[in-house]
């Protein structure tokens, strides 16, 4: 529906620009708090303008909470997830779309199923598979008492163990399969005239090679739309990367920056705290920016 | 340039069966037209050829090899889509050279015979665009390119022309009439429109709820169509249909109302019949006229070349084509006379052409 009465636009414009202070305010005032410097910031009311302490105040969060490296790992992190998801949910919606094979509806479920267990809740099964990657196997040697047949023949205990703890792939792979991203693909794929399909048939394209010429160049908005999601999700990861990253070498920025928050007894530094939030805020926000172009084009061209 | 041999095809869905045995034999260049109302078990038939649809029992044969288990891309196969199903991510140069590509034709020959169909088609100034950005007549021509690139020995066609409208219809119609003409493959196209069958048609198949019910030449099937249904549904306006009952003198037609005179040869007295007659086939004359049926002009449509008349038979509607000038009144009563020759005889019960009143009849004075 589209109208034009300049009323009308006068109070939509009005209840944008409402909707968009409240979302932006929070994030003037953490800006404004950053450029105080300690007396400032801990005034109370605090002065909503803006103090010239700004880039010190940058660079003492950074060097403080050592943001380089954290946010070096929060990228990895965030763009192993966000691309993992993309490919595996494709590949998961493909299988459920384009293929019969006996138990897909069960897998299907399954799936679904997984939409209500989040890591949170799984989180301790989690946890001891990352410690150690084989130890399910070796629960299953145990119980069908295969190791201690094969200790009996050749003398070897079997102490299968692969722990993946502070490693990146002990912090992505946990976090790739996605239930939302198997049904945002399966919708989209499901809207794909079956005669493109039939056509891709007739030119003689296989199964995988129709999922790659055809279905993924088909699907780049929902793969930008989804990777994006996924990215700022995986970045403000807080309860996984805490649990698994004893090693500071792997700590990632969210979780590091309660470095910065002042201790009981500390001086009350929320300047420098806010400072390293907008560091953090950055890299997602150029994410967004970036992909956003995309997402606009496929709203613009909706090709069908 | 490949014969098709299909035998005792059958297409079953679930427990619905849709094609119920077809057996047919479409010569090699041949240009079939299978022509049926919406739901007979065309493109199901033609997909079964292509190969996207599983065979329930039966066999097809492209030159004499079964193809019953092969994919589609090893049948030689090509097809046009209703939608045209071009991929909206490549260019037309793209969409047409795709199956190259994937048979790892190298790029510079891909380009040469994309350049080459795209002659042929007068599609060389749209290569570098997007399906989106055509008219559904240029996509019609990719959608062709697409399938004449691979020179394939069997052109597949589902009611391709469907989705333009009328003039460009009958412009792409004569295209691919040429296009056949200068590749000579075969060629089998599905549609319900009987225009386009009869056009383009070297053989017409007409089907009617999952069974071949005439094979033959648009002629043949005009003049002597095989059953009651291919009578009414090949000719526009349809060929009118009185039921009757054979007689000692002729017919008796309408529940006895209406006397016709026949020579009856062959039918037993008391048969029940179906007599069609064409609507081009009839002759108005004047009320009264000895041996003429008696009607009530319902309505006139205006051709500009001619006029349907319809009238009303003791309730049954009767069709009239006459490009004569003659404007009867709506209302007004007219007289109905035909040559015996051009009637046609059906079984009541089966359907079935009932070919005793031969051509040879002597005609009586009209
Ligand atoms: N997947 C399916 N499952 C069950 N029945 C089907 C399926 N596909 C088609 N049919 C049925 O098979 C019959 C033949 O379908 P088909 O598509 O061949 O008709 P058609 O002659 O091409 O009709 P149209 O002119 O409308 O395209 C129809 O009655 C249809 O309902
Ligand atoms: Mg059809």
């Amino acid at each position: 529906m589209v109208e034009r009465t300049p009323i009308l636009n006068f109070f939509t414009h009005l209840i944008l620009f409402a909707g968009f202070v409240f979302c932006v305010a929070p994030f003037v005032i953490v800006a404004i708090a950053a450029s105080h410097n300690l007396k400032d910031v801990n005034d109370v009311p605090m002065s909503l303008l803006p103090g010239s302490d700004f880039w010190v105040n940058i660079k003492t969060a950074w060097t403080t909470a050592d943001l380089g490296p954290k946010l070096f790992n929060s990228f990895i992190m965030a763009f192993g997830v966000a691309a993992g998801k993309v490919i595996v949910s494709a590949l998961t919606a493909f299988s459920i779309v384009y293929f019969r094979y006996p138990g897909r509806m069960l897998i299907f479920w399954l799936i679904f199923v997984t939409l209500m267990l989040p890591l949170e809740v799984r989180i301790v099964p989690t946890y001891a598979v990352v410690a150690n990657v084989l130890d399910p196997y070796q629960a299953i040697m145990d119980l069908t008492g295969l190791s201690w047949l094969i200790q009996k023949i050749s003398g070897v205990q079997v102490q299968l163990s692969l722990g993946l703890l502070n490693s990146y792939s002990g912090l992505i792979l946990p976090l790739v399969a996605t239930a939302t991203g198997t049904f945002l693909y399966r919708q989209f794929f499901l809207t794909v005239p079956d005669e493109l399909t039939e056509a891709a048939r007739m030119d003689g394209a296989g199964a995988l090679r129709f999922f790659v010429d055809i279905l993924l160049p088909l699907s780049r908005n929902n793969m930008a739309a989804l990777g994006t999601i996924m990215f700022l999700w995986a970045w403000n990861q807080y309860l996984w990367p805490l649990l698994i990253t004893t090693d500071q070498s792997h700590a990632m920025a969210v979780t590091e920056l309660k470095q910065l928050i002042p201790n009981v007894g500390g001086a009350p530094e929320w300047h420098i705290a806010m400072a390293g939030t907008l560091i953090v805020m950055v890299p997602p926000m150029i994410v967004v920016v970036l992909m956003q172009r995309w997402f606009v084009r496929g709203l613009i061209a909706t090709e069908k | 340039m490949a014969s098709i041999t299909i035998r005792g095809v059958k297409k079953n869905y679930a427990k619905t069966q849709v094609v119920h045995g077809v057996d047919l034999d479409f010569a090699s260049g041949e240009f079939v037209v299978i022509l049926g109302p919406s739901g007979c078990g065309k493109s199901t038939l033609l997909r079964m050829i292509a190969g996207l649809e599983e065979i329930s029992d039966g066999t097809i044969a492209i030159d004499g090899t079964v193809v019953n288990k092969l994919e589609p891309r090893e049948r030689g196969c090509a097809m046009v889509f209703q939608n045209y199903a071009l991929y909206p991510h490549m260019s037309v140069a793209q969409n047409i050279g795709y199956s190259l590509k994937v048979a790892g034709v190298p790029a510079a020959e891909r380009a040469e015979r994309v350049q080459a169909v795209a002659r042929v088609l007068e599609l060389e100034h749209l290569l570098d665009r997007k399906p989106m950005a055509l008219s559904g007549g240029q996509r019609q021509r990719v959608a062709m390119g697409r399938a004449m690139i691979r020179e394939p020995k069997v052109f597949l066609f589902d009611e391709p022309l469907s989705n333009l409208d009328a003039k460009l219809r009958v412009q792409m119609r004569s295209e691919i009439r040429k296009l056949h003409r200068r590749l000579n493959a075969t060629s089998v196209f599905v549609t319900h429109d009987q225009v386009e069958a009869m056009t383009l048609a070297d053989r017409l198949v007409v089907m009617n709820g999952g069974r071949v019910e005439q094979v033959g030449t648009p002629a043949e099937v005009y003049s002597r169509p095989a059953s009651r249904f291919v009578a009414t549904f090949v000719g526009a306006p349809a060929m009118n249909m009185l039921e009757g009952t054979v007689t000692l003198d002729g017919l008796s037609l309408l529940g006895d109302s209406r006397k016709l005179n026949v020579s009856r040869t062959g039918l037993a007295v008391g048969a029940k019949v179906a007599v069609g007659i064409r609507p081009e086939a009839v002759r108005m004359v004047a009320p009264g006229t000895p041996g003429a049926l008696e009607a009530s002009v319902d309505l006139i449509e205006e051709l500009g070349a001619g006029r349907v008349i319809y009238v009303d038979l003791d309730g049954a509607p009767f069709s009239i084509v006459t490009s004569e000038t003659v404007h009867p009144e709506p209302g007004s009563t007219v007289g109905l006379q035909f040559a015996e020759a051009d009637l046609h005889f059906f079984s009541s019960e089966t359907g079935g052409r009932l070919d005793v009143f031969k051509a040879t009849v002597p005609e009586p004075a009209l």
